[in-house]
This record gives C-alpha cells, sequence and structure tokens, in this order.
C-alpha cells in the first residue's frame, strides 16, 4: 500500500527541524506530497490541480508557517478541504408526493448496479417502503435472472415484463407497481458505456419513459481517472441526481468519488460495502477524506462496533466498564461480537497508520477455531477466576490448560490479551465518553 | 451486426488510441519545443492514462536523459521514443497459456471486472480453432453466474460443468477436471467468483481451487489476472495480492472500448513481469484481441 498523507508530510517536515518557519520552497515540497497522494488515490489530475492551487494559498497563509507541528497542520487543511469538496452527508433520496416513486440506476458495466438496485430495495423496505424491482437489462446473459435471484432472497417482486424493449418494460412496471400496491418502484439498466450512442440514447428514453424521482450512477470505488469522463457523459446525457459508491469493502481509496463529486457537482448518496444485501451504506464525506488520503478510519470502526453488539448486552457492558468491571465473560462476548463485524483485515484497514502494517499481519486471523478455543479456555475457568482474573496463578493455569485442552502458554497469551483489551476499552470509554458494545480489543491468541 | 470482427476490434481500441491521442497531438500542437511545459504535459497525459504518477514521472526522467543524451530534435521525435519505452515496460508472453496445449486456466480477479465474459469469447476463440473446450463454473456465489456462464457455453457450443449455486467452488472444479478427463479436453477454462483481494477467506477458497485443480488436472495449470481497464492505482495491489496467493501466468485486460487507456496494466505488467495475454474491446463473443505490446503502446500514444 501507498504510504498515508500523514507519514509523507512527517517525511518533508522531519528534515526542516531545528528551524522556526517554513519557507515557501517548504510548502511546495508539502504540495509535491499532497499532490502525489491524491494522484495515488486516483483523484483526477485536473480535480488534483485546482485543489492544490486553492491549498497553496492556504497553507502560505499564517496557520502553516507559524505552527510548530506544520505537517498535521497541512493535515488538516487537506482534510478540511477534501470533506468540503465532497459535500454534506444527507444520504436520504428525495421523492415526490406520487405514487410509485421511481428510482433508476446508472453506470458503466460491472459497477455493481444490479447489486445496488435490490441493496436499495431492501433498505427501503426497512423504511417501510413497499418496494419493487425492475429488470431493464436485457443484454447481459442472465441478468434478469441474477435480480430475480436478488429479490426473491429477499422476499421483494421483480418485474421483468415482456419482450426485449427496455423503455417498454420500464413504463409497462409502473402499472405493474400500481397493481401490486408497491410504493417505489427500483429501475435495474444494463451497463453500459458512456461512448456508446444507441446506447446512451436508450438510457434517456427509459428516463423519460418513467421519469423518476431520483436517477442514480453506480460507480465502482477501484475506478481510475475515467470516471470524470464516464461520469459528464451521464451527467449530460441522463443527468443523474446523486451517485452511489460501489465496493468500498475493498482497499482502494477511491478517489473516484471525490473526482466524480468535484466535477459533476452530484451528491454521494450511498456506498456499498459488501456483495451482501445489507451492505449499503450512507456516504460520510470526513471519513472518505481519511480514506483518500489513507489515514484510517476509526469512527466506521467504532460504528461497526456498536451496529453489531446487541443493544441490552451493551449497556449492560458501558454500566460495568464505567464502574471498571470489564470481566472475562465481558470479553468472550466482544470477541465473538468481533468475529460479527468482519474479517481481521477489514478492521486493522479502518485503524489509522495501520495501512502500512497490514502485509506484516497478513497470517492474523480471527478464525473459529481460536475463537473456539477461547471460549473453551474461558469456559474452563471458575465464575470467581472470571470476574477476577489475577486469582489464576500457576497451578490454576496449569488446570484451566488441562480443562480447555489448550496449553498453559494459549492460558497466558489469552490473559495477556485480556489485559490489552481492558486497557484499550479504558482509553475508548475516556475518548468516546460514551462506550456502546464492541471493541477492537484483537489480540496474538485470536 | 454489420460490422466486422476485425472493425470491430479496431473500433474499440481506436476510442482508446483517439483520447490518448488527443493528449498526445495537444502536446504536439505546442509545437516542436521540449520545454519544461513540454515534459509536464506529457507526464500529465500519461497520469491521466492510469499509468500512475510514479511509472509516469519514472517514464518522463527516462526520455528527460534519452533526449538529451542524444540530442533529440523535437517533440514528436520524444514521442515517438516514448512508444518503445512504454513497450519496453511491458513483457512478452514467453508462453500464452491461452495458446498452451493442453492446458487448464482458471479466470480471477476482483467483481465485475469481465471474468465470465471473457471466458466465454476465450472459450470461442479456442473452439472455433479446433480446441476442445470444457468450462467450469466455480463461480457458485454471485446470483445467477451460473447461468450467465451457462448461455456463454451454448453461445460458443462448449460443454459446461456446473454445480447447484452455494456449492463448494473448489467441488465443481474436481468435478469439471474428473469430466475432462473422461471426454479427453485439451483446454478447461475455470470462471471463478469474483473477490476482493482484500478478503482473507476468499482469497483461501481461491487457493483451495487452485490446489485441487494442480491436484486433479491431468494437464499444466494456470492462472490468469482478468483486469478492467477503467481500474485505476488500486490495481497494482489488486494484481500483487493475487499474484502473492496464485502466482499469475497473465493478464486478459478488458473493457477497452471505452475512453480509459488501461494504463494500470502497463504499470502491472511492468511491476510484476507479467505478461498482457488479450485484450477485451466490447461484450460480443467476437470482441477479444490479441495483445502486442507496441501496438498497444502506439494506441495509448495515438501513434498508429
Ligand atoms: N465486494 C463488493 N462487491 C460488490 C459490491 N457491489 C457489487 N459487487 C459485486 O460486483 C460484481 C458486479 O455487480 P453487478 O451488480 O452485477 O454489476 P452491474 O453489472 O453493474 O449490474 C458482482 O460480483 C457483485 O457481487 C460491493 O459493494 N462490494
Ligand atoms: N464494454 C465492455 N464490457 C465488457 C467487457 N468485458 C465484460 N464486459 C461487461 O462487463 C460486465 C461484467 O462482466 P462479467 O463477465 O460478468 O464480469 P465478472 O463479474 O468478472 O465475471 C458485463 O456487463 C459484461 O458484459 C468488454 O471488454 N467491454
Ligand atoms: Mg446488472
Ligand atoms: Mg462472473
Amino acid at each position: 500500500m501507498f504510504e498515508n498523507l500523514s507519514d509523507r508530510l512527517q517525511g518533508v517536515f522531519a528534515k526542516l527541524t531545528g528551524r522556526g518557519k517554513l519557507s515557501e520552497a517548504d510548502v511546495d515540497a508539502a504540495m509535491r506530497e499532497v499532490r502525489l497522494a491524491l494522484l495515488e488515490a486516483d483523484v483526477n489530475f485536473a480535480v488534483v490541480k485546482e485543489f492544490v492551487a486553492r491549498l497553496r494559498e492556504r497553507a502560505i497563509g499564517a496557520e502553516v508557517m507559524k505552527s510548530l507541528t506544520p505537517g498535521q497542520q497541512v493535515v488538516k487543511i487537506v482534510l478540511e478541504e477534501l470533506t468540503g469538496l465532497m459535500g454534506g452527508t444527507e444520504s436520504r433520496l428525495a421523492f415526490s408526493g406520487r405514487v410509485p416513486n421511481v428510482v433508476m440506476l446508472v453506470g458503466l458495466q460491472g459497477s455493481g448496479k444490479t447489486t445496488a438496485a435490490a441493496k436499495l430495495a431492501n433498505l427501503l423496505r426497512k423504511q417501510g417502503r413497499r418496494p419493487m424491482l425492475v429488470a431493464c437489462d436485457v443484454y447481459r446473459p442472465a441478468a434478469i435472472d441474477q435480480l430475480e435471484t436478488l429479490g426473491r432472497e429477499l422476499d421483494i417482486p421483480v418485474y421483468r415484463g415482456e419482450g426485449s424493449d427496455p423503455v417498454a418494460i420500464a413504463r409497462a412496471s409502473l402499472k405493474a407497481a400500481v397493481a401490486d400496491m408497491r410504493d417505489v418502484v427500483i429501475v435495474d439498466t444494463a451497463g453500459r458505456l458512456h461512448v456508446d450512442e444507441a446506447m446512451m440514447d436508450e438510457a434517456a428514453r427509459i428516463k423519460t419513459a418513467v421519469k423518476p424521482d431520483q436517477v442514480l450512477m453506480v460507480i465502482d470505488a477501484m475506478t481510475g481517472q475515467d470516471a470524470v469522463t464516464a461520469a459528464t457523459a451521464f451527467a449530460e446525457r441522463v443527468d443523474f441526481d446523486g451517485v452511489i459508491v460501489s465496493k468500498l469493502d475493498g482497499d482502494a481509496r477511491g478517489g473516484a468519488a471525490l473526482s466524480v463529486r468535484s466535477v459533476t457537482g452530484k451528491p454521494i448518496k450511498f456506498v456499498g460495502v459488501s456483495e451482501k444485501m445489507d451492505g449499503l451504506e450512507p456516504f460520510h464525506p470526513d471519513r472518505m477524506a481519511r480514506r483518500i488520503l489513507g489515514m484510517g478510519d476509526v469512527v466506521t470502526l467504532i460504528e461497526k462496533a456498536q451496529e453489531t453488539a446487541d443493544a441490552e448486552a451493551s449497556a449492560q457492558m458501558e454500566d460495568r466498564l464505567r464502574r471498571n468491571e470489564f470481566t472475562l465473560d465481558d470479553f468472550l462476548v466482544q470477541m465473538k461480537q468481533l468475529r460479527k463485524m468482519g474479517s481481521l483485515d477489514e478492521i486493522l484497514g479502518m485503524i489509522p497508520g495501520m495501512g502500512a502494517n497490514r502485509a506484516a499481519l497478513k497470517d492474523a486471523k480471527i478464525d473459529e477455531k481460536a475463537l473456539d478455543r477461547t471460549s473453551a479456555i474461558i469456559q474452563s475457568m471458575t465464575a470467581k477466576e472470571r470476574v477476577k482474573p489475577a486469582l489464576i496463578n500457576g497451578q490454576r493455569r496449569e488446570r484451566i490448560a488441562n480443562g480447555s485442552g489448550a496449553t498453559v502458554t494459549d492460558v497466558n497469551r489469552l490473559l495477556k490479551d485480556f489485559v490489552q483489551a481492558k486497557k484499550m476499552i479504558q482509553q475508548m470509554t475516556k475518548q468516546k465518553g460514551r462506550f456502546r458494545g464492541g471493541l477492537p480489543g484483537f489480540g496474538q491468541g485470536m | 451486426m454489420a460490422t466486422s470482427w476485425l472493425d470491430r476490434l479496431s473500433g474499440g481500441l481506436g476510442r482508446t488510441r483517439d483520447k490518448l491521442g488527443e493528449g498526445i497531438n495537444v502536446l504536439l500542437r505546442r509545437g516542436p519545443d521540449v520545454d519544461d511545459a513540454f515534459w509536464d504535459d506529457l507526464e500529465e497525459t500519461l497520469i491521466v492514462a492510469d499509468m500512475g504518477p510514479g511509472a509516469a514521472a519514472d517514464i518522463v526522467g527516462d526520455l528527460r536523459d534519452v533526449a538529451r543524451r542524444e540530442a533529440l530534435p523535437d517533440a514528436a521525435a520524444v514521442i515517438d521514443r516514448l512508444v518503445g519505452a512504454i513497450a519496453g515496460r511491458m513483457p512478452a508472453a514467453e508462453n500464452d497459456p491461452l495458446a498452451e496445449d493442453p492446458v487448464t486456466v482458471l479466470f480471477v480477479g476482483v467483481n465485475g471486472t469481465g471474468k465470465t465474459t471473457s471466458v466465454g469469447k476465450i472459450a470461442a476463440a479456442a473452439s472455433r480453432s479446433g480446441r476442445k473446450v470444457l468450462l467450469a463454473s466455480a463461480d457458485t456465489f454471485r446470483a445467477a453466474a451460473i447461468e450467465q456462464l451457462r448461455v456463454w457455453a451454448q453461445r460458443a457450443e462448449v460443454p459446461l460443468v456446473e454445480r447447484e449455486r452455494g456449492s463448494d467452488p473448489a467441488s465443481v472444479v474436481y468435478d469439471a477436471l474428473t469430466e475432462a478427463r473422461r471426454v479427453g479436453s485439451d483446454m478447461v477454462l475455470v470462471d471463478t467468483a469474483g473477490r476482493l483481494h482484500t478478503s482473507k477467506d476468499l482469497m483461501e477458497e481461491l487457493r483451495k481451487v487452485q490446489r485441487v485443480a494442480v491436484a486433479q488436472s491431468v494437464h499444466p495449470v494456470r492462472s490468469v489476472l482478468v483486469i478492467d481497464a477503467t481500474t485505476g492505482q488500486n490495481g497494482l495491489v489488486q494484481a500483487r495480492q493475487f499474484h502473492d496467493a496464485l502466482g499469475l501466468d497473465g493478464i486478459v485486460l478488458t473493457k477497452l472500448d471505452g475512453t480509459a487507456k488501461g494504463g494500470i496494466a502497463v504499470a502491472i505488467s511492468r511491476d510484476l513481469g507479467l505478461p498482457i495475454l488479450r485484450l477485451g474491446v466490447g461484450e460480443a463473443i467476437e470482441d477479444m484481441q490479441p495483445f502486442d505490446a507496441t501496438e498497444f503502446a502506439r494506441a495509448l500514444v495515438g501513434r498508429v
């Protein structure tokens, strides 16, 4: 992976120690690093150029020159500017009063439209709507099957209509929706290249036929410089209202998202974070900014922990934490929740500074087996020991090891992990004020 | 379809060419002077082609040296050299796994790059040239992935081995290779599920597929990475991870019929020493083109 901007700037400014003030040449050096970081994150060249010019002005201003930590100061400004560029956090879709509402998805081939259509239907249903999916990709082999399969799994109806004219199918779907008392229709369309005249025209005709409340363009987070070219063409021909950035669960920096936002002015509404049907989340500009700069995403991590944790258990836990009563039982619960949160790799990616260390941690893995072993060890402890691990002396360790089929080393490691986790939680509790749910307390033993 | 096969192919790449060609033509229109602004513009052109800021700076640096050493007369001369510099970064395929006979090939890559479509196109071309092809649908995860490959198998008129969705992909490969032995196939093409290189479990699953293939195949087993030409710098990370996991034998670069230039493929090819084997230039069965480094580089810089 690439270095993150923070490390890079530290590199630049480290050479300047001893000098009180920054020269313009220093600022130039910093700007070069910013430029490189953004280009490596796939932010469009033209966008980078403009951005760096604006940034330079701010950096040359008093803020950075006088700062004792100019590197951090630059990072702060870059983050602010990037976040601002990406706009607000409005993920809600603006719907008119008519029934049914219509959402239409467009984009290049393989960007994730069909998956996003199904995820969106799932999300809207959770919000109390009655969605229907419409299969207008008559070109890609089995594209209709794909949507029907997803619909069946979600138990959401899929309209496929008759014949092979996507415009006619889309138009007819509205009547079908009314007949079935569906109040929102999500139209999945075929992938198309922005240079394909006939296909772009078709998209425009589908739009005219169903007059969507929202047209969303699905853009793959891994897209490079060309994202801007494609999005500009779609904006001209179909005029979409917002963007879904798909496949953000990987480690792509996602500069395409920033580029598209800044060139078309269209807001990013959702991000796709898995192949599964619940993998559609609201967009957060600040997190995206940190991601583009390779600076981790602690907020997502904490939120993920919160989501996975069951609310009641969390409340209890919070209470106990406040009284500093975190026990080995709690530890076990936490680890089980951690497992639910996703792969260790994914979690590590969200921790600042971990990007570079990920390769080293390649083999670390929370697998079910290790979790079973950990739980066996904890279950071999007495209730007292679990609450008060300090009781566990050498003799007890041996007993626990024998009882759980583990080695004394395993037991030692677990206890060490526990102590570390406890420390981490205490820190997080302090930082967050209120702590709810899971913790990222992964140890080697897992 | 009215257009001929070749027309479509060159049409697809032509658009790529035109776009970057535009950039280069702008460079040339600046006049013959090779000044600092020229070098900056050249670097920009390469970055916009997704070659990455690092590789772009490298290429421009090399060219600058050459221009000085050999006292290149003007911008046009420099750009001619650029073609050589780009082509020189991409190793030729000494053994094209897609031409190897007999062979078993796994098609791997992140989600939505064009694996299934490429398998279909390659199967059709091989079958037409007399190979005995068999397809295996080891994408048992994505909805209707099996049905999609089934359509391609019909189009290419080759047999397909499949199991129901959700089965272990390695078991499909096992079945397919057993079947291949029984009927005497000389080319087995395995379509796998898209997966992000960051997913440990899915990468491990892929390694298992490869292990089973190696154990069961009487033919050599090769792995080909399918990369989408619109991919940005993350493509390099993807390629490295897949290469680490499987030991890749080559790259298929798809979707060159758009405006994306596929410059990341140059970076990947150079970095990992992997040959580019084929270019995908459309969604139709005949939209697959052989790769030639010089031609590709020419197309990139708009000098054909
Ligand atoms: N990891 C991941 N994969 C995704 C995401 N969205 C879509 N995909 C995958 O990307 C591939 C293409 O998606 P699909 O919906 O068929 O794209 P379409 O051609 O635009 O309709 C499939 O393998 C999907 O499972 C996402 O947010 N994360
Ligand atoms: N324009 C264009 N589209 C392609 C090309 N190769 C594949 N596709 C399209 O990209 C999408 C994803 O392809 P698919 O083979 O399903 O990708 P997979 O998920 O990697 O198996 C489909 O809509 C294909 O028709 C290509 O070379 N050019
Ligand atoms: Mg689709
Ligand atoms: Mg596929």
